[in-house]
């Protein structure tokens, strides 16, 4: 973004503080504001398309969910960060976008399902990903990767087979894989070995 | 008859008389034209494409006709991962398939979850359906699969049809 349109954005929206980002420029803004923001990005500086939309979980006790847009410039190649702060750490809000642009509304639903924030005059927010009766959002930071006993999502299935959704066995913790080494050393695989469903974890004992 | 033979041929008997067990009888046939139903959910996938192919060639064995309609098919292959989500329409699926059936958990992460260790997927598709064969493999290579449903003829031949077939089978 040139300096002139920075200098023109920032006047038009005093609120608006540039945030540290080593990849492209991107601004701070508040949930009043943040949609007009956008709005103008999109129609007065030409960054029309929206390149990704989704929300980061800070786990402090305040201020613990940010929404953040990166919006791309199809005519200078540039990209633009914005970042919303939403005000409630329980029940976080924010103002839907998917008017502006219809790419938005799986992004959030996506973002509703897995952290919990509730986009206003959203056209169908609904779960996109987990089923709709489950009842945790699974990117939040309080949640275990294991997840949590939950009743399984289909009631037949559940009836005659007896199932239910288990914390999954996370001996030698999380699979994952290498970046350096051979080939066979960067297949994915139980991080720490030294522990199994039979040994117990070291920190433990 | 001699023992431990599933049929037996005396050709001294007037008109070509092969004498065998019913068992055997409906074993053979059913084990040699097994119906698969491709149950594609990740890549595992690909390599059962692979095996249908012609340098795999799935055929050999009397199975190349993938259903992709449960109700013309007698074995279902689980190829890839169960997430909760779709765990009901895998069971719906195999609900929706006529007897006699048997099911194939192909590859870790429909045999166990395998590296997904997750809120979201199934900890094994035997789970939900009754497994017949379970094969190894992230993914099995086609000929793991091929030799996983080699071991389901065998276990077919050895299984008590003409009981089920009269009381139901289990």
């Amino acid at each position: 973004m040139l300096d002139e349109d920075k200098a023109a954005l920032t006047k038009q929206f005093p609120e608006l503080s540039v945030r540290e980002n080593c990849n492209y420029l991107a601004f701070n803004s508040s949930v009043s504001e943040f949609k007009k923001v956008l709005e103008t990005l999109k129609d007065e500086f030409g960054y029309t398309f929206l390149s990704n939309l989704t929300a980061v979980d800070w786990d402090t006790p305040e201020q613990r969910f940010s929404v953040v847009y990166v919006l791309y410039n199809m005519e200078s190649f540039e990209y633009v960060g914005v970042n919303v702060v939403c005000e409630d750490s329980e029940n976080p809000e924010i103002e839907s976008v998917a008017d502006l642009w219809p790419a938005a509304d799986w992004h959030e639903r996506e973002v509703y399902d897995l952290f919990g924030i509730k986009f206003n005059n959203h056209p169908d927010l609904k779960r996109i990903l987990m089923w709709e009766e489950y009842p945790y959002h699974p990117l939040r930071k309080d949640f275990p990767l294991a997840g949590k006993p939950t009743e399984f999502p289909s009631d037949d299935v559940r009836e005659r087979m007896g199932t239910s959704v288990k914390p999954a066995p996370m001996a030698g913790g999380p699979f994952t894989a290498g970046t350096c080494g051979s080939m066979s050393a960067r297949e994915p695989r139980a991080k720490d070995q030294s522990w199994n469903e039979k040994k117990e974890k070291p920190s433990e004992k | 008859m001699a023992s431990g033979s599933e049929y037996g041929y005396n050709s001294k008997v007037e008109g070509n008389v092969v004498v065998t067990k019913l068992d055997a009888a409906i074993n053979w046939v059913r084990k040699n034209s097994v119906w698969p139903m491709p149950m594609g959910l990740a890549c595992c996938a690909i390599e059962l494409m692979a095996a249908g192919g012609s340098r795999f060639d799935i055929s050999r064995f009397g199975m190349e006709v993938m259903q992709f309609s449960p109700r013309q098919s007698d074995c279902m292959i689980v190829a890839g991962t169960v997430t909760y989500k779709m765990a009901e329409s895998v069971r719906r699926i195999y609900d929706q398939m006529a007897e006699p059936k048997w099911v194939v958990a192909m590859g870790a992460c429909a045999s166990s979850g395998g590296m997904y260790r997750s809120y979201a997927t199934l900890q094994g598709v035997d789970r939900i359906v009754p497994v017949d064969v379970y094969i190894s493999g992230c993914p099995p290579r086609p000929e793991a699969l091929l030799d996983g449903l080699m071991s389901l003829q065998k276990k077919i031949e050895r299984e008590h049809s003409t009981v089920s077939l009269i009381k139901g089978r289990s």
